[in-house]
C-alpha cells in the first residue's frame, strides 16, 4: 500500500475535522478501555503474567535463530511447507506461486496484519485472483477500498450507517427494501453473503498470533470463526507470519494468551483459539490438504540487537492505541501505513525507514499510558524518543525546529544562564498576561495559543522554589 | 545463499553469536524439553467438584448455555429436549466419536443423526470435547473423524458434550494432556479452544453473537 506517513500532519488536520470519524472514535472508551480494566482487575495474577510474557519473549528473541530452526523442522515433519521471505515482495510472490499451483480463482482471508503489510490483496487482484476478506471489519473496509485503521478493529472508524450504504452498494442481488438499520441485520447479511465464499474458495490465507517451536503449530485467535472457516474449508491453507511470532512451547503460548485477549478486547479469552499443525491427516475428514507457512522478515532482523529489539515482543493487541490520546483524536488512517498508534510510531520507522516514518514518533505527548497498559511491557515512549534522536541526527527535522532544539540544548548546559533566562521569562510572561493570569497569544507559541490560553507563571521559577524548600 | 540462510545468518550477526554457541543451544533444548509452567491462576486450582462448577459459571458468562446430567444415559434426551426448547429440528450432524456412539439413541426415535463432516447445510452440530478448562469455561476439541472440525463452525447451533473428569483448572494442564496423548512435539491437525458462541464487535464496538461460527453454544456436562 502507498505510505502517506510523511503527510501525518495534514492527515491529522483532516481527521480532526471529520465528523463521522470523531463520532466513531468515541466508541473506543467503553468498547476497549473500560473492558480491559475490568478484565485486568479480574485476574489477580495479571501483572505477574505480564512479567512472564515479557520474559518469555525476551528469551525467545535472544535465541530466535534456534527457535526458528526448531519450528521449521517440526512444520516439515508434520507434512507442512515453510517458505522464508526476506522482503514483502518475496512473500507476495510465494503466495502467488502457491495460488497458481492450486489453480485458485478465489482466496478467502482471515484477518492478518502481515497481509496488509505486504499488500497481498492488490497484488492478487492484479494477477487475476480475487481475495475475499472474511472478518466483518476487514470485509467492510475491503468494500470501502480502505486500509484498516486499527490492528484488531479494522473498521473502528466506520459508522453503522456507512456500513449500510456499503452493503447496499455491494449486495445488489438482495431486496432493496430490506431493513439494515441495526448492526444485527448487517452482521446477518455479511454472514449469509460470505458463507458461500468460504465454501467456494480454493485457498485460505490466515495470519498467526503465535508459531510454536515445540510442535510446528500456528495459532490464530479470533471471535467470529471466520479464520477457522478460512483455514478449514479450502484445499490449501497459507499462513502469513512474521519471524517474531515464534514462541517456544505450548505452556509459553498459554501464558501469553492470558494477557492477549484481556488487553485487546477485555475478554478473558477470545472465542476461538485454534492450533493448526500441518495438513489434514489420515484420520481427518476435513481440513486442508496442503499447509504452507510463509515466514516474513521484512526488516525485523535489523531491529534485533538494537534499542528497538523490545518492539518485537509486540503481540498486536491494540491496547497502546486504545489508550493513546493522539490515536483517539486522529484515528488510524492519519498514521499513513499499516500500524497506527504508539506501536505503529515505533514500528513504521523501523520497517519503512525514518525518512518516511519519522513523523510518527513525534506524534506523542509521552504521557506513558501505552507503556502502562502494554501486556508485553514494551517501553514505547523510550523507543519513540530513540527515533526522535535518530531523526535529529540525520537532519530530518525542519531547520527552525533544529535550531530551536540546539539553542535550548546549549542554554540547558549552562545552568547560570538557564536560571537567569528562566527568571526573565517568568517575569516577562507574567507581565504580559496582566491581571487575569492567562495569555491568549504569545510569540513563537502560536500553535498552542491558537486553541487555548496559556496560563501565566504565578511566581518564582522551579529552581528558585526548589532552593527555598531546601531541595524537598 | 538461500533466504533461510540469509534470515538466520542476519539474526546471528545481529545478536553477535560467537563461534561457541553451546550455551544458547542448551538453553533452547532445555526449554523445549522441560516445557516450564509459568504463572498459573489460582482460580482454577480447586477441588474437582468446584472446578466443574467454575467451568459452568465461566461458560455461562460468555453466553454459552450449560446443562448438567448425571450419566451418558441421559444424553439423548437432553439433546432432544434442548432442540425442542429452541424450536430446532430434531436432527444433528456428528462424527463417529466412540463416546457418542455408545449412547443409547433409541430413547429418542425422532432425533435423526447425520455423520461425517458438515457442508454447511446442517442446523445443529453435536460434538464431544476432549477437555474443558475451568478458568475461562473453554472447551478443547481435537480434529479427526470422531469430531470433524467443520461441525464446530458451520452449524448455527453447536451442542458439545464434555465429561466432568476431563475438566481441568488451567490451559497448561489440558494442553499437557494433548501432549501425552499425541506424543511430545506432535499435535493433531487442528485443536480448537472454544469459549462461547461466535461473536463480533466490528460495527461500532457493539457486541453481537453469531458471526461466522455458531450463534448458540450449548454445553452438556456429564458428571458420571
Amino acid at each position: 500500500m502507498k505510505i502517506t506517513t510523511p503527510e501525518f500532519k495534514s492527515n491529522a488536520v483532516e481527521a480532526l475535522a471529520d465528523e463521522n470519524l470523531q463520532k466513531a472514535m468515541g466508541h473506543v472508551q467503553v468498547g476497549f478501555i473500560e473492558k480491559r480494566q475490568v478484565a485486568a482487575d479480574g485476574l489477580p495474577e495479571f501483572e505477574a503474567l505480564r512479567d512472564n510474557a515479557r520474559d518469555i519473549k525476551n528469551h525467545t528473541l535472544a535465541h530466535l535463530d534456534l527457535y526458528l530452526e526448531a519450528y521449521s523442522e517440526k512444520v516439515e515433519q508434520s507434512g507442512g511447507h515453510v517458505h522464508w521471505a526476506q522482503t514483502a515482495e518475496d512473500a507476495r510472490n510465494t503466495v502467488l506461486e502457491i495460488c497458481r499451483k492450486a489453480g485458485a480463482k478465489t482466496v478467502t482471508k482471515g484477518k492478518s496484519m502481515i497481509s496488509e503489510e505486504i499488500g497481498i490483496n492488490a497484488f492478487l487482484e492484479d494477477n487475476g485472483i480475487a481475495p475475499i476478506e472474511t472478518d466483518l471489519g476487514e470485509y467492510i473496509i475491503q468494500l470501502r477500498g480502505e486500509a484498516p485503521s486499527h490492528i484488531i478493529a479494522p473498521a473502528v472508524h466506520v459508522l453503522k450507517e456507512q456500513v449500510e450504504e456499503d452493503f447496499r452498494a455491494e449486495h445488489t442481488h438482495l431486496d432493496v427494501d430490506r431493513n439494515l438499520e441495526e448492526p444485527e441485520t448487517l452482521l446477518d447479511e455479511a454472514r449469509t453473503v460470505l458463507r458461500q465464499k468460504f465454501i467456494d474458495a480454493d485457498v485460505g490465507i490466515t495470519g498467526a498470533n503465535f508459531l510454536i517451536a515445540e510442535t510446528g503449530t500456528s495459532v490464530i485467535v479470533t471471535n467470529e470463526g471466520n479464520g477457522d472457516l478460512t483455514q478449514t474449508l479450502p484445499r490449501v491453507h497459507i499462513v502469513l507470519a512474521s519471524i517474531e511470532k515464534i514462541t517456544p512451547t505450548l505452556e509459553d503460548v498459554s501464558q501469553i494468551m492470558r494477557v492477549l485477549a484481556r488487553s485487546a478486547t477485555g475478554q478473558e479469552l477470545s472465542v476461538y483459539t485454534t492450533f493448526s499443525t500441518g495438513p489434514r491427516r489420515e484420520a481427518d475428514v476435513d481440513g486442508p490438504e496442503e499447509y504452507h507457512v510463509i515466514l516474513l522478515d521484512n526488516g525485523r532482523t535489523n531491529m534485533i540487537g538494537t534499542e528497538f529489539q523490545e518492539m518485537l515482543r509486540c503481540i498486536r493487541c491494540g491496547a497502546c492505541m486504545n489508550h493513546c490520546p493522539v490515536y483517539r483524536a486522529v484515528g488510524g488512517h492519519a498514521y499513513g501505513w499499516v500500524y497506527p498508534g504508539p506501536m505503529g510510531a515505533v514500528l513504521t520507522p523501523s520497517l519503512e525507514g525514518v525518512e518516511k516514518g519519522g513523523n510518527l514518533p513525534n506524534a506523542s505527548t509521552f504521557c506513558g499510558r501505552c507503556e502502562s497498559v502494554c501486556p508485553m511491557r514494551i517501553p514505547l515512549p523510550k523507543m519513540m524518543r530513540h527515533w526522535r534522536e535518530r531523526e535529529f541526527e540525520r537532519n530530518l527535522n525542519p531547520a527552525t525546529q533544529r535550531w530551536g532544539l540546539k539553542i535550548w540544548a546549549w542554554i540547558a548546559r549552562h545552568p547560570g544562564l538557564y536560571a537567569f533566562g528562566a527568571r526573565i521569562a517568568v517575569r516577562g510572561i507574567a507581565t504580559l498576561a496582566g491581571k487575569n493570569g492567562r495569555l491568549a497569544s504569545l510569540p513563537l507559541a502560536g500553535g498552542w495559543t491558537k486553541y487555548r490560553d496559556l496560563p501565566a507563571p504565578e511566581g518564582q521559577t522551579f529552581q528558585q522554589q526548589w532552593r527555598v524548600r531546601g531541595g524537598k | 545463499m538461500t533466504p533461510r540462510e540469509a534470515i538466520l545468518g542476519k539474526i546471528r550477526s545481529q545478536i553477535s553469536v560467537g563461534s561457541d554457541d553451546t550455551t544458547r543451544r542448551t538453553a533452547v533444548a532445555n526449554r523445549l524439553s522441560s516445557t516450564p509452567k509459568g504463572v498459573i491462576p489460582e482460580r482454577g486450582q480447586v477441588a474437582p467438584a468446584e472446578c466443574v462448577d467454575l467451568f459452568c459459571q465461566q461458560a455461562e458468562k460468555v453466553h454459552a448455555t450449560v446443562d448438567r446430567i448425571s450419566t451418558y444415559d441421559g444424553v439423548a434426551e437432553a439433546v432432544s429436549a434442548y432442540l425442542r426448547g429452541r424450536n430446532l429440528p430434531q436432527s444433528v450432524r456428528m462424527g463417529d466419536d466412540n463416546r457418542l456412539e455408545a449412547i443409547d439413541w433409541s430413547k429418542t426415535p425422532n432425533l435423526s443423526r447425520a455423520f461425517g463432516p458438515s457442508d454447511g447445510s446442517d442446523p445443529v452440530g453435536l460434538s464431544h470435547a476432549q477437555m474443558g478448562v475451568a478458568e475461562t469455561g473453554t472447551l478443547i476439541m481435537t480434529s479427526g473423524s470422531a469430531n470433524p472440525t467443520t461441525v464446530n463452525f458451520l452449524p448455527e447451533t453447536h451442542i458439545i458434550l464434555v465429561h466432568s473428569q476431563d475438566i481441568s483448572g488451567d490451559y497448561e494442564t489440558s494442553l499437557n494432556q494433548i501432549r501425552s496423548q499425541f506424543g511430545k512435539g506432535r499435535m493433531p491437525r487442528t485443536v480448537n479452544m472454544i469459549t462461547g458462541p461466535s461473536r463480533s464487535a466490528d460495527i461500532e464496538q457493539k457486541l453481537l453473537l453469531g458471526a461466522h461460527g455458531p450463534r448458540s453454544l450449548h454445553i452438556i456436562v456429564v458428571d458420571d
